[in-house]
């Protein structure tokens, strides 16, 4: 496994933390951008709400450095003592087990604990819901041969594995619990991580108190910590500004971060990062003119990217532009390579001009359609309002109708759509399983293009078993032209980008690239 | 008047019924369902066979009718089941968010009756005069700003005046503490959002209580009363303004039924956990179950706050009383 760190311009955008010594104490109340979540069972949902309420009442198996969270590839031990290497040419997984952690109702956690929760994610039992089981297709088993050892069997060797197992949904549960009941962790909370659950209030605010016997001596700093559930952004702001709450995990948009910092400035702390949540303009195949390869590539070549992403980072919550796989990651396309695929051509004029010739040529000149779009300010709004008047010239006409969030999956889902804006987002960057979502709707059940292409699928699979570094970037790069280009079978429009403002005091916290990971809280401390 | 109330109160059976099959209708047109929303919501994805799983969990793979059959018993045994995204009773839902709705609804009535009763009636008594303008235009005011701005403008007032004076921002708290823990931070937070929603609810029952009062003193029993030689005070208070309130009560049921549920952006504006954005995140999510209990409670708080006005009326006008 390489171990590539990429920064994407954070350190810039970090306040000096590095040699500060933390001090102990202290409630932490931080909000969550979200209603409440529909369970607190991370196994079964996908929301961030679940994470932030609950992360940091459980441990999981391996992590993300939280010290260097925006890392891709620097994973380290949280339950296990050390982090393996593979045997069995990378499909035999061996996990030692701390012996010293220790459930919150004082028993002790085993290596059975550890196993019986991921054969429940990889494997659930019929009835009981895992939201991610299709992320695991290479795990065969999971085993506990003694009460020190975890075994994973993958069906094929795969550098997907490891970051998918940094998963930061994927709680221990305690084995006796989940065997008696499986659906207990929906209603309830029963970790082993750095706090201890004291409350929730339903809708309103969840509690925890720091836990004495955690593991990792010395962690956690706080004293505890509320969660506060607050949907609305202007609420959000007001409270960080009036210290009602000290930071909210998600992100807000950059015109609410100069709100902030305009008139709080020496107490507001920002912290910014790419996000591993690309926008993603799907369009139906099976509509057409869409069935046809020179529209959808017109469509690409329409939009500026280039001149597009700056306006557009002062006003929403996006910045970079890049190709299916998240910009900075090693297996992203330089802008040189990004340079030469259809929607991102750096001469714009000249871009628009085939557009107009590839529209001619499928006699779609005049065309008009409809644009759905999600009721979801940031950023699906600003992106659809930017397209449209992107494509408008070269002469289309296209409307935007923008639904709540269940009738636009719906869409999606029984292709009632001629385009719809969408996003791919994803937790620790992976991109070998990130970009699952380009793939047919045959192969992948996120992809709602309507399209079926073995061509891409085989090009994908020899991807995802290849262990050579360049290898796998060059098939990655094949992928990228192939999907955004060749096939225009999507548009990958810009990705997101995460800007944290909170209270200066919140020391310990870093930011990364996905709202999901490095949530549990242990390493937060209060500068007050 | 116990035939009356009886009568009433068998009229609310086909009433509740009727919304109860509207409502299940309605939820059920809207393209989508809980288990999409729920799993991928969030913009994450997941498993295909997880919706399947989550379909059959919460029973919306069943033929409809045996849902509707399901949910009518239900009612019939005060049972709503439970909420399709928490998975708690739709009760334990409803009674958690009630408190603060409620709070929030008789802190604001009590705002608008306490502005609108005697300004309404000052305005009527001193008809033309620059109190009767001013009176208007405040009521006016009230009834053309949106609760919400004002609620949002207000919080802004308040951080940037405190900012100013004491240079650390002050709003009300953003979570809920029930008034019998802790009283102060409890008005602290209800106070804003009471005065927000009773100003536009005062504006309201100020301007029928002008109409009502001024339509009552011109009344001949008021003449009559005047010519017997009764005193301004006695005429005001115990002729005009009590018959001028009949229909500014009508006003104040229906307003405060409405409250109850109906705070919906009111409480998005100042994150009150309450029963109206419990109505909005169910509808968002299509938690059937939830916005059926939800719609029916709605039904039930109006069909009881207008049998509680007609019974007021027959307090206040005799005529009612001992028809």
């Amino acid at each position: 496994m390489r171990r590539l760190l990429f920064g994407f311009g954070l350190a810039l955008a970090l306040p000096a933390v590095a040699a500060e010594a933390p001090k102990r104490g202290g409630t932490l109340t931080y909000m969550i951008p979200a209603d409440s979540p529909p369970s607190f069972d991370g196994h079964r949902e996908t929301t961030y709400a679940t994470v932030h309420a609950t992360a940091p009442f459980y441990s999981v198996l391996i992590r993300i450095n939280p010290d260097n969270p925006s890392s891709s590839d620097d994973f380290v031990c949280d339950l296990c003592t050390a982090m393996p290497k593979p045997t069995d040419e990378g499909k035999i997984w061996t996990f030692k087990i701390r012996d010293d952690a220790k459930w919150h109702d004082g028993s002790k956690l085993t290596a059975d604990d550890v196993a019986t929760s991921w054969a429940y994610i990889v494997h659930p039992p019929v009835g009981v819901l895992s939201a991610r089981e299709g992320t695991y297709t290479m795990v065969d088993t999971v085993t506990a041969p003694d009460a020190n050892t975890v075994v994973f069997k993958l069906k094929f060797a795969t550098d997907a594995f490891l970051p998918a197992l940094a998963d930061a949904y994927s709680y221990i549960y305690k084995a006796d619990i989940l065997r008696k009941d499986p659906h207990w962790y929906e209603k309830n909370i029963m970790g082993s991580g750095p706090f201890k659950f004291t409350e929730y209030e339903s809708g309103q605010a969840i509690r925890g108190v720091r836990n004495p016997d955690y593991y990792h001596k010395g962690l956690p700093y706080l004293d505890g910590f509320t969660a506060i559930f607050a949907p609305k952004e202007s609420t959000r702001v007001d409270a960080i500004r009036a210290d009602r709450a000290a930071i909210e995990f998600r992100g807000l948009p950059p015109s609410a971060v100069e709100q902030l910092k305009k008139a709080d400035g020496d107490r507001i702390e920002v912290q910014t990062s790419d996000w591993n949540c690309a926008d993603v303009l799907t369009l139906n195949h099976k509509r057409k003119p869409f069935d046809d390869v020179r529209v959808r590539r017109a469509l690409a070549l329409a939009i500026d990217q280039w001149h597009g992403a700056p306006a557009l980072s002062k006003v929403a919550n996006v910045r970079t532009v890049g190709g299916v796989v998240f910009p900075g990651s090693p297996l992203a396309p330089t802008n040189a390579e990004l340079e030469k695929i259809a929607g991102f051509w750096p001469d714009i004029d000249k871009s628009r001009a085939e557009a107009r010739r590839l529209l001619k040529e499928a006699g779609a000149e005049n065309l008009s359609f409809e644009l759905i779009s999600r009721n979801t300010d940031q950023p699906f709004k600003y992106i659809a309002n930017w397209v449209i008047d992107e494509w408008s010239k070269i002469g289309l006409k296209v409307s935007q109708k923008v639904v709540p969030t269940g009738p636009w999956m719906d869409a999606m889902r029984t292709g009632q759509y001629e385009a719809i804006s969408e996003a791919n987002c994803q937790s620790v960057v992976n991109p070998l399983l990130d970009v699952q979502k380009f793939l047919p709707g045959n192969v992948s059940a996120q992809n709602y293009n309507g399209y079926e292409d073995q061509i891409q699928v085989d090009l994908y699979n020899r991807m995802l078993r290849e262990q050579d570094p360049a290898k796998q970037r060059a098939l990655m790069r094949e992928f990228d032209t192939y999907t955004l280009d060749t096939a225009a079978h999507t548009m990958v429009t810009l990705w997101w980008y995460r800007i944290i403002p909170y209270q200066s005091y919140v020391k310990g916290w870093k930011i990364s690239p996905s709202q999901y990971i490095n949530q549990d809280l242990a390493t937060i401390w209060l500068d007050k | 008047m116990y035939q009356y109330i009886i009568k009433r109160v068998l009229l609310t059976i086909p009433t509740l019924f009727g919304a109860a099959a509207l409502v299940f209708l309605l939820m059920r047109l809207i393209p989508g369902d809980i288990c999409l929303v729920r799993l991928g919501g969030g913009g994450a994805s997941f498993d295909p066979k997880a919706l399947i799983a989550c379909h059959a969990e919460i029973g919306v793979d069943r033929p409809m009718i045996v849902q509707f059959l399901d949910f009518i018993w239900g009612i019939c045994r005060f049972d709503f089941g439970t909420s399709m995204w928490s998975g708690k009773p739709v009760s334990t839902e409803i009674l958690a968010r009630l408190p603060i709705s409620l709070e929030i609804a008789l802190l604001a009535t009590s705002v608008a009756v306490s502005i609108a009763i005697p300004l309404g009636a000052i305005s009527a008594l001193k008809q033309n005069t620059w109190i009767d303008v001013f009176v208007r235009i405040f009521a006016i005011g009230g009834i053309a700003t949106p609760s919400f701005w004002l609620g949002i403008v207000s919080v802004l007032l308040v951080l940037d005046i405190t900012g100013w004076a004491t240079g650390t921002p002050w709003m009300p708290p953003i979570d809920y503490v029930p008034i019998w823990k802790d009283p102060i931070r409890n008005l602290e937070m209800a106070i804003l959002p009471a005065i927000t929603v009773g100003y536009r609810y005062a504006a309201v029952s100020m301007r029928m209580t002008r109409s009502a009062m001024l339509e009552v003193m011109r009344e001949d029993y008021i003449r009559t009363a005047r010519a017997k030689g009764l005193i301004n005070k006695i005429i005001i208070n115990r002729h005009a303004l009590k018959n001028a309130l009949l229909p500014v009560v009508t006003l104040i049921g229906i307003e405060f039924a409405f409250l109850i549920g109906g705070l919906v952006v009111t409480e998005q504006v100042f994150n009150l956990n309450g029963v109206g954005r419990l109505f909005v995140q169910a509808v968002q999510n299509q938690d059937y179950t939830l916005t059926q209990a939800l719609v029916m409670l709605t039904v039930a708080i109006f069909v009881f706050t207008n049998l509680v006005v007609d019974l007021l009326y027959g307090w206040l006008d005799p005529r009612i009383r001992f028809a």
